[in-house]
């Protein structure tokens, strides 16, 4: 089938394009330098944005932890359901929605890659069960393998290679993308009650540093080539004075890093940018973070930006969501995974009247406008943690119109207010800055190649918005800007108009992204680990690695490993 | 302003029918009070579908409207919910959902009502004249805010967690309670006249439950502080005794006040050791 797009405001920052009106011709599925216009569909896109299809870093979307977050919290689901349509499915949730409404929710905004960040590798099913249950928007997950047994095995005996083979194996067995680390070694260690105060904090039982499993990892990372870089969520997250951990933790890769090209991904910084000793004394710490990512080239983060609303904080760092329970009281569950990680769960409510609330509401838009690069930090609520990803073109408007942001200071806890450095940032992100926070940018980080951008032979994910830019200005008009991102007037996936008007028009199937990695030798699976699996493990061996046929669409990448 | 609702058939599936509000009847005429939308199962249908509907007298402050229902609704799920003035009167069994998070104004059913009478009411008044199902006053499944204010009065009997996770108000219960009266409630007062199940007051952290008539058993978190000659249930009404009065639930540093009659509980003499 043949598209084309018609005098819209196309921007592409993978490519360069600023605004200008240009043409986009879509031929099955891919975009292409032309197409026959009698015979292509047309769309008029006059007056509007067209952008590539968003792309999101880091939202928990589908799992064992979701689900049970879904089984914990009726209410959230009760005043939050939208009824069958002739092509959508029904689905009930405000912070933690149904697969089916998942992706029909993303797909309004004009969403069309979400990656799930969190995968227990004992659950690796079950995520992709979910996923291949999440329509229209393509997704991929992260195993967790910072707390895996044989991981911190190999790296402590410093096996760098036979670990690197044994990570290929993994990502191949659970259908993963990308190497994730939640609070290294701390995550082990809540299986005993305990946690990890710092990087160099030794880890229970294991002979090994949270410094040594994340720069272990990230040389692993490079070892095999993958796309993305190491994902993390530093230790200490959540607590006052973490902002040293996540400084600390950046300094580790640094000269792990080579060519400019990034060695680490800071994931939902705004938690890990708290300054203060306690919470009285709590504040931002947005400000050294930034300075720390100014003058460095090796990092990229995402906001992790809160939202005042009633939501569902879910990580797998058990000891923080503990914490997190004795803070506010409320229901909570909490899980060790085996031998491989932990998860929590914990309803919160993010009140503008609160100081700690408010004020990790500035930090995250602090760092996303203190860091002048926008290609080093990207869009995210980490959803549902600061808030559902539903409230992304709220943070739009935070970010392009100082408006915005004052009318919501005016609101907020008098004292966050007065020390906030929001006030003294006059920087407004233009559209050009948003297509790389919210796509461009996310997609290069990942290294999806055909993704979040309109170059040829990209895949025709587009967006497009109804705002004018030559006619409006998005720092004034926040709330038309807010109200276009909102419902994408097209959403096109794969070539196919699936939302028009901000409906979903068709219930069409995303695939599923996961990394082939081909090691020139096969990681050994030795009897040793068959054993361990017998003693420790609940899931046979030969039960535990996820089959291709189990997902949905499957649609791996080949990556050349170094060993 | 009058509206008189009669059910044109026996409901058999469950209808959802938040619209039977008072503010909203107010600003509407009868056409457009027949167009108001409703569910019956999983079909939308319009109010004068279902209802017979007559508009005696059309103008009035919002305060003055009255919507009287004449038959048995009691598939009808959340009539009243979020109403803030008026009047609702049920002629017949209502159902589930009656009064939920309504702020003012006030309803009275002549029947029996279905679960969740004024869940997680704010204000205003519900009188149920024959008996309330389970959740009285209680939230949703999962939520932990309960009613926060208001009044709740059942001339009959209640059913189990009747003021559950309660903040505030007033429940009266002129017959008995099922189990778990005032499950983790906070804060208000519920007065039953009769009997309570057990495990009354369980992991209750504040507030007031009095009762009137026989329990098994006193939970062993609760402690016996002292025996009361009388107790005030509202402004204006108090309940007299002797009541044995304990304080609890130890298991969550609580410090409501949990008051049982002597003379109905003779079993439960064996505290008065410790006082």
């Amino acid at each position: 089938m043949e598209l084309l797009i018609k005098n819209g405001f196309v921007y592409d920052p993978i490519n360069g394009v600023n605004g200008e009106k240009m043409d986009i011709a879509i031929k099955d599925g891919k975009i292409v330098e032309k197409v026959n216009e009698r015979r292509a569909k047309k769309i008029d896109a006059f007056g509007m944005v067209v952008m590539p299809g968003g792309v999101d870093i880091h939202s928990h979307i589908a799992g064992g932890k979701v689900n049970a977050g879904r089984l914990l919290r009726p209410e959230d689901h009760f005043k939050d359901f939208e009824r069958k349509t002739t092509v959508t499915r029904s689905g009930v949730g405000y912070s933690i929605p149904s697969t089916f409404t998942t992706g029909y929710r993303y797909a309004r905004m004009g969403w069309t890659t979400v990656m799930d960040p969190a995968m227990p590798p004992l659950e690796a099913k079950h995520t992709h069960e979910e996923l291949s249950d999440t329509p229209i928007i393509d997704k991929a997950s992260y195993p967790l393998l910072g707390d895996w047994w044989f991981v911190l095995e190999y790296l402590r005996d410093g096996k760098i290679e036979e670990c690197a083979r044994h990570v290929a194996w993994m990502i191949k067995a659970t259908k993963g993308y990308a190497i994730k680390i939640v609070n290294p070694g701390g995550l082990e260690a809540w299986g005993f009650g305990r946690n990890v105060e710092n990087i160099d904090d030794p880890v229970p039982n294991f002979d090994i540093t949270p410094r040594e499993i994340i720069r272990g990892l990230c040389k692993v990372n490079k070892l095999l080539n993958l796309p993305h870089t190491i994902h993390v969520h530093t230790n200490n997250l959540g607590r006052p004075g973490n902002y040293i951990t996540t400084l600390e933790t950046m300094d580790c890769v640094e000269d792990l890093a080579d060519d400019g090209k990034p060695s680490i991904h800071i994931t939902h910084c705004q938690f890990n940018a708290f300054k203060g000793d306690d919470w009285r004394t709590f504040e931002s710490g947005a400000e050294d973070i930034a300075n720390y990512v100014n003058t460095h080239s090796h990092v990229t983060m995402d906001m992790g930006q809160v939202i005042f609303t009633d939501t569902t904080t879910m990580t797998a760092d058990g000891p923080f969501q503990y914490m997190l329970y004795t803070l506010s009281g409320k229901k909570w569950t909490n899980h060790d995974v085996e031998t491989e990680t932990s998860a929590g769960i914990v309803p919160f409510s993010y009140k503008r009247k609160n100081y700690v609330h408010a004020t990790q509401w500035s930090i995250g838009l602090e760092l996303a406008l203190l860091i002048k690069d926008p290609w080093k930090i990207f869009m995210t609520t980490d959803h549902p943690n600061g808030g559902p990803f539903t409230a992304y073109p709220r943070v739009i408007t935070w970010l392009m119109s100082r408006k915005a942001r004052e009318a919501t200071l005016k609101k907020i806890n008098p004292k966050a207010r007065s020390r906030s450095l929001l006030p003294s940032i006059d920087r407004e992100l233009s559209l050009y800055e948003i297509a790389i926070v919210t796509r461009a940018g996310q997609a290069k980080a990942l290294g999806l190649k055909n993704k979040g951008h309109l170059g040829v032979g990209a895949d025709a994910d587009i967006a497009i918005y109804n705002f004018n830019p030559e006619t409006m200005d998005p720092s004034k008009k926040y709330k038309a800007l807010r109200r276009a991102f909102k419902r994408a007037t097209f959403t096109i996936k794969g070539g196919r108009v699936v939302v028009k008007g901000g409906e979903v028009l068709k219930h069409v199937e995303g695939a599923t992204v996961w990394l082939d990695v081909q090691t020139s030798e096969e990681a050994k699976i030795t009897e040793d680990m068959k054993r361990r699996f017998k003693e420790y493990w609940t899931v046979e061996f030969e039960n535990y690695p996820v089959s291709e046929d189990y997902l949905a669409i499957s649609q791996p990448i080949t990556v050349k490993a170094d060993v | 302003m009058i509206v008189n609702l009669y059910p044109l058939k026996e409901f058999r599936l469950p209808i959802v029918a938040e619209c039977i509000n008072p503010e909203i009847f107010q600003i509407k005429g009868q056409k457009e009070i027949e167009k108001l939308e409703v569910w019956e199962g999983n079909k939308q249908k319009r109010l004068g579908d279902l209802f017979k509907i007559e508009v005696t007298k059309v103008g009035d402050a919002p305060d003055a409207t009255v919507i009287t229902i004449n038959g048995d609704v009691s598939r009808v799920r959340r009539v009243g919910a979020g109403m803030k003035s008026g009047e609702i009167i049920v002629k017949g069994d209502a159902g589930m959902h009656l009064g939920e998070e309504m702020l003012g104004g006030k309803i009275t059913v002549y029947g029996n009502v279905l679960g969740w009478a004024g869940s997680m009411m704010k204000g205003g008044t519900i009188e149920i004249h024959g008996n309330a199902s389970d959740y009285v006053g209680a939230p949703y499944r999962g939520c932990s805010e309960g009613m926060h204010g208001g009044k709740i009065i059942v001339y009959g009997s209640v059913g189990n967690e009747a003021g559950a996770y309660m903040r505030n108000g007033t429940i009266k219960v002129y017959g008995c309670a099922g189990q778990f009266a005032g499950l983790r409630m906070r804060e208000g007062t519920i007065y039953i006249q009769k009997d309570a199940g057990t495990r009354a007051g369980a992991c209750m952290k504040g507030g007031k439950i009095v009762v009137g008539g026989y329990i098994e058993s006193v939970l062993p978190s609760f402690t016996i502080e002292g025996i009361r000659e009388k107790v005030r249930v509202e402004e204006g009404e108090t309940a007299t005794g002797p009541f044995y009065l304990f304080l609890g639930d130890l298991v969550e540093h609580g410090e409501g006040k949990l008051y049982i009659s002597k003379d109905k509980n003779p079993h439960l003499s064996s505290y008065e050791k410790f006082l």
